[in-house]
């Protein structure tokens, strides 16, 4: 009883706050719906018994993902008026790409075929024993599918290269600290003594 | 399964009061606060100034270099939960499957340390 009417509170809010992420007027309130948004899908995920990706979902996505989107919300630096103006322009263009992507989702829908012998269930069972779901993924994941696991690595490795190659730029002429050379200096070549005779400058 | 749910009861009702409170208190002020609105009182002002400009502004983009890196590693963090606790089970395979996967991030972060990318000029 409890369990259906969280998932639907958990599932109406999280249509009507991803519906409000794109009708949203300001785009800083379309973030914050987004967050919203995620939330509320991490509590579907623990309604489904999937603990270990509410949890992931929380801390990436709302910690991470949801900071990053504000920062491009920021830097790109919108002015709302002229954000408004083109929509008449654009609307051909956005409604024949909103009719493909509607498009494919049918085709795939309608093509959708389960191997024979598959059991269609709503909610796969975890593993007996009492194992937790996070405990159940860590068996499978770094022996059973390793071969995905060091992929994800390497996807890692690249979104970290691609994102240096593309943003960072160094500054000329900033002068740096260098704790090795501050260190290595010696009084000899830090320190001078001069005789200075009286009544005479150096 | 039931049980599970069960232990996430504590923080549906924790959101559940969090949410009831913070509406209240939203609505409480303008039912019991005295309000005398002058052009005056209702205008922006900065520091007693008017204001400057817009308090949106442009982000440094190396705010953002720093966000994209954060995540990367705060992903490999992600991955050491579920090894750390089954490592008993998976055993040396697992063991050596992780450590390839944390030496593919090393070589990243060595590459990003001596590129300077953690450094702010």
């Amino acid at each position: 009883m409890l369990q259906a009417l969280a998932f639907y509170l958990f599932s109406g809010v999280l249509v009507i706050s991803a519906i409000m992420v794109i009708a949203a007027r300001n785009p800083v309130h379309s973030v914050l719906f987004l967050i919203l948004a995620f939330f509320n899908a991490a509590g579907l995920f623990v309604l489904m018994g999937a603990e270990f990706l509410a949890m992931i979902l929380v801390v990436v996505y709302v910690g991470a993902v949801a900071v990053l989107f504000l920062f491009v919300v920021m830097m790109l630096d919108i002015d709302f008026t002229e954000l408004r103006e083109g929509f008449l322009e654009y609307l051909p263009f956005g409604a024949v790409i909103a009719g493909v992507l509607l498009a494919e989702l049918i085709v795939v829908l309608l093509a959708w075929n389960f191997a024979a012998g598959t059991t269609v269930t709503a909610r796969p069972e975890l593993p007996p024993g009492g194992i937790s779901n996070t405990e159940a993924l860590g068996r499978v994941l770094y022996t059973d599918y390793f071969f995905v696991f060091q992929l994800s690595g390497l996807v890692l490795l690249l979104a970290m290269i691609g994102a240096i190659v593309l943003t960072l730029r160094h500054r000329e002429g900033v002068r740096r600290q260098s704790v090795a050379r501050q260190v290595g200096r010696t009084r000899e070549e830090a320190v001078e003594l001069k005789k200075v005779k009286p009544g005479q400058g150096i | 399964m039931e049980n599970l749910l069960i232990e996430y009861l504590p923080i549906l009702l924790f959101i559940g009061l969090a949410l009831g409170l913070s509406i209240v208190l939203t609505i409480v002020p303008f039912v019991i606060a005295p309000q005398k609105p002058d052009p005056e009182k209702l205008s922006a002002y900065e520091c007693g100034f008017n204001a400057f400009d817009d308090a949106r502004m442009k982000f440094d983009v190396r705010f953002y270099l720093v966000a994209i890196l954060f995540i990367i590693f705060d992903l490999e963090v992600a991955f050491l939960f579920p090894w750390a606790i089954t490592l008993k089970e998976t055993g040396v395979a697992g063991f050596f499957s992780m450590l390839a996967f944390l030496a593919v991030l090393t070589v990243g972060f060595i590459y990003e340390w001596k590129k300077g990318a953690l450094e702010w000029e």
